[in-house]
């Protein structure tokens, strides 16, 4: 199942230890479920706290004079309107405006900033940010840290015990608690929650006060994506490709009106052309009628049969308790309760257009 | 009196009469983690060895079940319908997939007993 190019995360002993099955992810090993399997993990992050090893994810710190420049330009982004500890969900954009990859960026100083990229994108990336820091006075260093996501409503009372205080910070905020650590207030499941990159022997050390509470369980990747898939948040690769752009993608709220009015980023002139005549498909939630999963590549057509769009993230929801789906279909179609019908191996499955999420978003605001 | 075959695609025949009673071992199971939903086949569908007989979908992935010799559907287990993760908790009991009429008892013997599948399976 994993070749010699597979690579494999830092703390896998502890998930053999947590008798983890693996597998392969973005050209990692990766744990997919605990013995506890795919629902209960699922239901116990929405419950309790969950905790994901996401270190195949890749932390650049970009910094420099030019880091508000090189960011800006590499991203509908107005880094340098950011505070300091703010945090921003952004894209990597092509001279098509198709998303290379989506990040979170925190501004960390004046001239300093963490960028968190995906595992599968995490190469391209660095060349891409590479590249564009020659015409800028900006470095950009991917860290070597182990990265810990805890998310649940339990998740900030079992870092306290475990004696990381999270005090005050807010969700998207990002700050430096010690020595070569990075905590934001964020995450990929819907729910309130941390990230967290630290150095290895730190991460041992949260690790082990972290499984000594009872609220705290090892989660693996399947249920990483049910839970996304429920809060109605994009997988790169599948629900966000170089051939999407955001306003498609319906993520045009992560663009202040200002950068899409005049920013200067690669694929401006694109996204606003798009935006002028409109896109042609849009990104809807996708809810199947009855109990059978529509998973992603399904064709989907309307109710002449004519095509209407696809599948791109479907499986099972298991705090919803049906199938929950995502795609893109014909703009015209895009309005939640247009019933389409999905073609799951020669059946026709209804499906209809559902407002996402799916599971409220229970994010600490303030 | 019923014979108990494997396959090795880790499925289990209960053979009784001419009729196969048909699931997924425990094993099985265990790898697919938890069923949300069974796709049921229709009653009077002849079957080759091979054959696509139930889909078994799991949170995160559809699988085939092949029909591990030749015959004809004659029974599904519909309570599958309403609760799928009796696959889960009863793989070999109230977890069978479908019944079937063997339409030539001499492909059981190239089956697994349970020895033969313990050992297969490790």
């Amino acid at each position: 199942m994993t070749g010699e190019d597979t690579k494999h995360l830092p703390l896998e002993d502890l998930h053999n230890a947590a008798s983890a099955r693996f597998g392969a992810f973005a050209g990692w090993s990766m744990p997919l479920t605990y013995p506890a399997g795919v629902m209960k993990e699922h239901l116990h992050t929405r419950e309790h706290a969950g905790l994901f090893d996401i270190s195949h994810m890749q932390l650049f710190d970009v910094s420099g004079p030019g880091a508000t420049g090189l960011l800006n330009r590499a991203c509908p982004l107005d880094a340098g309107a950011l505070e300091i500890s703010q945090s921003k969900y952004t894209f990597l954009l092509n001279e098509a405006a198709g998303i290379i990859d989506d990040l979170i960026v925190t501004r960390l100083g004046d001239q300093r900033f963490m960028v968190v990229a995906n595992a599968g994108n995490a190469v391209e990336d660095e060349k891409h940010l590479g590249t564009l820091a020659g015409d800028f006075d900006a470095k950009v260093e991917p860290l070597d840290r182990v990265f810990l996501a805890i998310q649940g409503p339990d998740a900030w009372a079992a870092l306290s015990r475990a004696g990381i205080e999270t005090g005050s910070l807010l969700f998207m905020h990002g700050v430096e608690p010690r020595q070569n650590w990075f905590m934001s207030r964020s995450g990929y499941t819907g729910e309130d929650g941390f990230e967290i990159g630290l150095p290895e022997a730190d991460a041992r050390d949260l690790v082990a006060k972290l499984l000594q509470d009872e609220r705290v369980q090892w989660i693996g990747l399947a249920a990483r994506d049910s839970l996304r898939l429920e809060a109605g948040l994009c997988l790169h690769g599948q629900d966000l490709t170089p051939e999407i752009d955001p306003a498609s993608a319906g993520l045009m709220w992560a663009i202040p009106q200002d950068v899409r009015a005049s920013g200067t980023f690669i694929g401006a002139d694109a996204l606003r052309s798009i935006l002028e005549r409109g896109p042609a498909q849009k990104r809807v939630g996708l809810k199947p009628d009855g109990r059978q999963p529509v998973r992603a590549g399904a064709a989907l057509v309307d109710a002449d049969g004519n095509p209407a769009g696809h599948v791109t993230s479907g499986g099972f929801g298991p705090s919803t308790g049906h199938p929950v789906a995502m795609g893109y279909i014909n703009t015209a179609l895009a309005k939640p309760g247009t019933r389409l019908f999905a073609d799951v191996r020669g059946t026709k499955i209804p499906i209809d257009v559902a407002p996402l999420p799916f599971t409220k978003h229970r994010y600490r605001k303030g | 009196m019923a014979n108990t075959y494997f396959t090795e695609d880790h499925e289990w025949l209960r053979v009784e009469g001419g009729i196969a009673t048909v699931g997924i071992t425990d094993y099985a199971q265990e790898q697919l983690g938890d069923l949300v939903f069974v796709e049921l086949p229709e009653i009077g569908r002849k079957l080759a060895k091979g054959d696509t007989a139930v889909v078994v979908e799991s949170v995160k992935a559809a699988s085939d079940v092949y029909a591990p010799v030749d015959g004809e559907i004659i029974e599904a287990n519909t309570s599958l319908s309403a609760d799928p993760s009796l696959v889960n908790s009863a793989a070999t009991g109230d977890g069978w997939l479908w019944k079937m009429k063997l339409s030539n008892t001499s492909q059981l013997d190239s089956l697994m007993d349970e020895a033969a599948y313990k050992a297969h399976i490790g």
